[in-house]
């Protein structure tokens, strides 16, 4: 299955014991990114410079969430490699212009997730415009509200919801889907997810909101309580 | 605030961005309204489990093709 590849659940960590976290409780995701590692400016200096096996450990450490990112825009193998292999081999080649005001790896999936969405206009050209408005408040209440238990994610193995989360992220609608992607999955900020797609901060603040619901609707079927399908 | 207006504040809530003022209000409406309670938590677990999840490895085929790739770009780049 081609979309199965494509997102696999972490091991999560559990709250501290005799401190559950309430479910209600704000718990803002934006903190500091754990991607990129304390030597990645030295790999990056040392790239610059020449160092060719200093850009491949770059290339080793970042490839498997690059290859994911392409893969989560485009939905397609063939361009998510396509789109992966050339964000690498432009990353390398405009190296020198990098000026290091963010993090490589923010600099890298900026480069390709636009390799990622040239494919996807080229192959969806009519199903994909972040230019349309989103549509008005009247669709964002929710429907379907069901108890999905205290841990519906600890209900399914990894491979499971590894399925469920691919083939939900599937049906999202594709101008949804790459701001969520870059949004939630790739924890880029509003400012970086509008700046890479080229569109305003309320458009990705809009679009981000719909996702988000759209995505809770359908996890509603799978983890509802009393019932995975 | 009603549920309309909690549901349009639902994602800056759950990233921590709404003003203290705007937040207490709408904590006070969930403390009395269990649908959007549960929205909120539903959609706070979505962003979860999809933000915690993680790459897989690189398939081996797209790992060699790639990494042939690079390669000829250095070496042309060094001669």
């Amino acid at each position: 299955m081609l979309c199965a590849i494509l997102i696999q659940p972490k091991a999560r960590m559990q709250p501290p014991i005799g401190l559950p976290r309430p479910l209600s409780a704000p718990n803002p995701h934006r903190l500091p990114s754990t991607v990129a590692r304390d030597d990645e400016h030295l790999l990056v200096a040392a790239a610059k410079r020449g160092d060719a096996q200093a850009f491949e450990e770059l290339v080793n450490r970042y490839e498997a969430k690059i290859f994911r990112l392409t893969m989560n825009i485009t939905r397609n193998r063939e361009d998510a490699e396509d789109a992966m292999q050339d964000a690498f081999l432009k990353s390398y080649a405009h190296l020198k212009d990098f000026q290091e005001d963010s993090r490589f790896y923010t600099w890298l999936v900026r480069i390709a997730a636009n390799e990622a969405l040239m494919r996807l206009r080229k192959r969806r050209p009519n199903q994909f415009s972040l230019d349309e408005p989103v549509e008005g408040d009247e669709d964002l209440m929710p429907r379907e509200l069901e108890d999905w238990g205290p841990s519906p994610e600890q209900r399914f193995a990894q491979t499971e919801m590894h399925e469920i989360l691919s083939e939900v992220i599937d049906k999202l609608e594709p101008d949804f889907r790459v701001v969520f992607v870059l949004r939630d999955v790739e924890e880029l900020s509003t400012e970086e997810t509008a700046k890479v797609l080229g569109i305003s901060v309320p458009a990705v603040k809009s679009r981000l909101l719909r996702a988000r619901l759209k995505l809770r609707q359908k996890l509603n079927r799978y983890f509802r309580q009393g019932g995975t399908n | 605030m009603n549920c309309k207006d909690v549901i349009r504040e639902i994602s800056d809530y759950i990233d921590g961005e709404l003003v203290l003022s705007v937040k207490q209000e709408l904590e006070r409406h969930l403390e009395h309204c269990e649908e959007c309670k549960m929205v909120v938590d539903q959609t706070r677990l979505t962003v979860d489990v999809f933000c915690d999840s993680k790459p897989i490895d690189l398939p081996g085929d797209v790992k060699s093709r790639l990494h042939d790739a690079l390669r000829r770009k250095l070496h042309a780049e060094s001669s």
